[in-house]
Formats: C-alpha cells, structure tokens, sequence
C-alpha cells in the first residue's frame, strides 16, 4: 500500500535519511523502530509531506505518486498522521477537534459514521464530548488525538512516539486502543521508544540507525533479535 | 437559520438604518466624524480578519489604503467613479496575491518587518514615480461625491465586511479559521490548505483596506505619497483591532470607536503633544490588555462564575 524506495533527506547539509526503502501491506501494522536521532520522525514527516524528500525519492501510496505533495493532499491520499506532542487544538471541544478531522474532503460525507466509530474506539471521548481538550489528561488528549486521524478516513494511520510522557497504565490503555484501530482494518505505521508495547501488536518492524535501515524481521523475530535485545528491551545477552 | 441569528440580523440591520439615517438629523461635524471612525472601523475589522486567525501582524494597512487613495487621485478625471473603485480594488487584490504569496511563509517578526517596510516602500515608489515620470507631487482630486456620500459608503463596506467575517464563521472553513493559526502541522493534517487559506484572507482583507482608502480619498481634495501612505494609519488600526481583541468578530469595532474619538480628542486639544500620548496608549494597551477587552472580560467572568 505504501511504498517508500531512495528516499533520502537533507536538513541543509545534515543527512537525515540516506536511501531509504520501506514497504507497509494493506492492514498491516509496522513499527519503526531507533534510537533518538536515527531519522524515524525525519521519515513520517517525508511521508506526511511535513518536509520535502530529496530529489529521486519514490513514494507511492496505493499506486499514486505521493512524493513532495504538501501535507493536505497527503490526506486526501488516505494517509492521516499523529504527529509527536499532542496532535490536538487545545482550545477546542473533542467535538470540534474531531469535526476538524473531518474536514479533508474525502472525509466530509462520513462524518457522522466516523464519529461513531472513534466513539467507539474511545467510549471516554464520548462522555467528554464537550470538554475543552486542554483541560484533558495526556492521555485522553492523545484519543483526541487519534480520533482527529480517524476523522479522515485514513488507510494508513501513521503515529509518531503516541505513548512518549504517558503513565505506564495509560500506555497500556493506548496500546489496547490501537490493536482495535488495527483490528478496524488499517494499516499502521508507527514510530515509538515503547518497543515492546509496540511489537506485541505489530505484524513487522524496521530497524533505524543514523538515517539507514539496519534490519527487518517480523515483530516476533525482532522481539527475540539479540541486537533488539540489547538496545531496546533492556536485556544483557 | 435559528429565531437568534434571525434576531441578530434584524437588530443588525436595524441598527444600520439608524446609522444610515445619522447625517438627515446631525450636522456636518458628525458626519466629518462618522466617516473618520467607521472608515477606522473597517480598517481594523478588516484588519482582524486576516491577523486575527493566522497571528501575523500585518503593518500594511497603509500600503494598501494608499494604494486605494492614489488610484483614486490618478484615475478620477479619466474613469467613471464606480470603475474607479473596481480599478483600485483589482490593484489591492493583485498586489495582495503577489505579497502574499511571497511572504505568507515568513514567520513572526520577520512579516512584521516585511510589512512595514512594503508600506514604505510602495510610497517611495510612488514618489519617485512621480517626481521623475510624472514630475509633479501630490495630485488634486475634485470628485462631485458630498460627506454623506462618503459616509454611505464606507456604511456599506463595513457592513459588507462584517456580513463576510460572520458569514465565513458559520462555513467550514470557520473551523479552520481558529486553528491555522495554532498548530500548522495538526492543521495541514486535517487535510487544511493553510498557504491558500492564509493568502485568500490576506486578499480579501487587502480589498477592503484598498477601498476604505479610495472611498475616503475624495475627502481630502489633495492627495500626496506623506499622506495616503502614513505609517500612523497602520498603527492606529494595528491598536485599535488589538485593544478590542483581534481574534473576535466584533473586538476590532469595541476598539476602534473608542480610541478614535480619544485620538480626535488628543489631536484637537494636545496637537503638539499628540504623538507622545499615542505612544503612552499603545504601551498601555499592550501591557494591560494584551489579548483584548473582550478576552479580559470574559476570563473575568469565568474566573467570577467559578467562585
């Protein structure tokens, strides 16, 4: 569904992503997974049209050609991001930010089924509908958060760090929600420091190091790679 | 429509008939004063409609006051008056584009500054246009349009504007409107066109500077670059729609009124102190009311209804 192949990025004479290939099925959940600064975020932003991949790169999402798009037609491709922080209009209702969501124009027609839906993925949203976001918890913010991106209808949903400054148990909770986001038939793609939350819903993973892939497997060979081991789940081997 | 908007409107219309009807029973002072303040009430409305959502503080009122006041003094013995003011909006809306389109990427300050030096250097322009092409300074504008005329329709146009800011609120893109200028990133990501939201209002809210100039210019009779283009004119309005609280459709118009009769006041009774004084207000206004009235009142009665 998503096909990334060479794609590169400079931030001026910083090279963030050095030819990259990466390739997410339809339905499929992938993980990103690196240390800080090994480019996973440089890598939503390229796909998201956030910032401009060097000149070569070759993205295509379901066959189109999506490569140096602005981020609004990103969308209207089917690619919705999370980004990192609270993606949220603090400002605003849950109400309303998830009417934003809706604004894309392949979304505008499913509002309301769309409602329901991230109604019912986050039955808390729904009791809180008229709540001012910034009065939230992080964690209900990130719901908002997701619920905003599931607004547009998305076939690929990418998140960036969702749990980062999150208490463990609402980690957990998150983690439940997007298995069920997962089990409604998207495709996932997400970048996150919690590795072992994140493989156990993940189908594969990518391996990050300074701009470069460095490794590939499905999450349960990743979750027992020694060098994964070693460099994200804590172990001494 | 809900039985309250309808209300809205009717109170609205009522109350511009009323205004409409001012110069039958005022003398010619207040209509000189009329003009003067809904001409500042448009500016600033006009104003807050572009700053207000994207936050970028435009100092190019004047640029396109002038611009609208000088097609005027070009144009009114060549063309018909209505085509005049066609001609002079179409020039705002296509400098407008080509401005913003080159400088809406320009974050904070560096707008402020960019702004600001447009102004000045559309007048320079003009100057030297003048001087060295034309060779004359300053051009006489002898227009059969009376006060009232003036006042009419600088009526309509603040009319129009308002109808335009209220109207775009009930749109989708009134939604847009109170997030552009918050988070970019989130925006764009719920599909928002943000470079061509941002220029459509930039445009729309240049038009109606450019006019609020060309109708006012006929009340001048003489017209040069110092004075269409004065830098004041952009301050004024930058002031007014913040002391109101640029973000709110009615804001600008709570804080033009007031501080345009307090402006007259000054220059009437302190004209050599004047430019001192305007200084002290804006300083004090940016210190005590740094979001607006309309923002102080309401977190006062939140902060009253909470108790």
């Amino acid at each position: 569904m998503l096909e990334i192949r060479d794609l590169s990025l400079h931030y001026g004479p910083h090279l963030a992503l050095d030819r990259i290939s990466v390739a997410i099925g339809k339905g499929e959940t992938v993980v990103m997974l690196g240390a800080n600064g090994a480019g996973k975020s440089s890598l939503l932003k390229a796909a998201a049209g956030l910032v401009r991949p060097d000149p070569g790169a070759d993205i295509r999402f379901a066959g189109a050609d999506i490569a140096g798009r602005p981020a609004h037609l990103v969308l209207e491709a089917g690619i919705a991001l999370v980004p990192e922080g609270r993606g949220v209009f603090g400002d605003l209702t849950v109400e309303e930010n998830l009417a934003l969501g809706a604004y894309a124009r392949r979304a505008r027609a499913h509002g309301k089924a769309s409602r329901e839906l991230v109604y019912g993925l986050f039955p808390k949203l729904a009791d809180r509908r008229r709540q001012f976001v910034n009065t939230m918890s992080g964690g209900e913010q990130q719901m908002v958060a997701i619920g905003r991106a599931l607004m547009s209808k998305p076939d690929l949903l990418m998140l960036d760090e969702p749990s980062l400054g999150l208490a463990p148990v609402v980690v957990g909770e998150l983690f439940a929600a997007l298995g069920r986001v997962r089990e409604s038939g998207l495709a996932l793609l997400i970048v996150e420091q919690n590795v072992k939350m994140s493989l156990s819903i993940a189908d594969r993973g990518y391996l990050l190091e300074a701009g470069r892939i460095v490794g590939e497997d499905t999450a349960a060979g990743l979750m027992n790679d020694d060098a994964v081991k070693r460099a994200f789940l804590g172990a001494t081997v | 429509m809900t039985a309250r908007t309808l209300i809205g409107l009717l109170v609205a219309g009522l109350v511009l008939a009323a205004l409409a009807a001012l110069p039958f029973f005022a003398g010619p002072y207040a209509v000189t004063l009329m003009i003067g303040m809904t001409g500042y009430v448009v500016l600033a409305t006009a104003w807050g409609l572009f700053s207000g959502p994207t936050r970028y503080v435009s100092l190019a009122t004047v640029a396109f006051f002038g611009i609208g006041a000088y097609t005027v003094g070009v144009l009114s013995e060549t063309l018909p008056y209505p085509l005049v003011l066609l001609v002079a909006a179409l020039i705002g809306l296509a400098v407008a584009l080509v401005v913003g389109l080159s400088t809406l990427r320009l974050a904070g300050v560096y707008f402020v500054i960019f702004t600001f030096g447009l102004a000045e250097l559309i007048r320079q322009l003009v100057t030297w246009y003048e001087v060295n092409v034309t060779g004359t300074l300053g051009r006489y504008i002898f227009l059969p349009v009376t006060p009232e005329g003036i006042y009419w329709q600088l009526l309509a146009l603040a009319a129009a504007t308002f109808l335009f800011s209220w109207g775009i609120g009930r749109t989708r893109w009134g939604l847009a409107l109170k997030v552009i200028g918050d988070d970019e990133v989130v925006a764009s990501h719920c599909g928002i066109d943000i470079t061509r939201l941002k220029l459509a209002l930039f445009a729309v809210s240049a038009v109606i500077i450019t006019l609020v100039g060309a109708i006012q210019a006929p009340r001048w009779t003489y017209i040069e670059p110092s004075i269409v283009f004065n830098p004041t004119i952009s301050f004024l309005t930058l002031i007014m729609a913040l002391l109101g609280g640029a973000d709110r459709l009615w804001g600008p118009l709570l804080g033009a009124i007031p501080l345009f009769l307090l402006f007259e006041w000054l220059s009437a009774n302190f004209p050599n102190h004047y430019p001192i004084i305007l200084g002290l207000v804006f300083i004090a206004i940016v210190f005590l009311l740094p979001k607006g009235v309309l923002a102080a009142v309401e977190s006062r009665l939140r902060k009253g209804g909470a108790r």
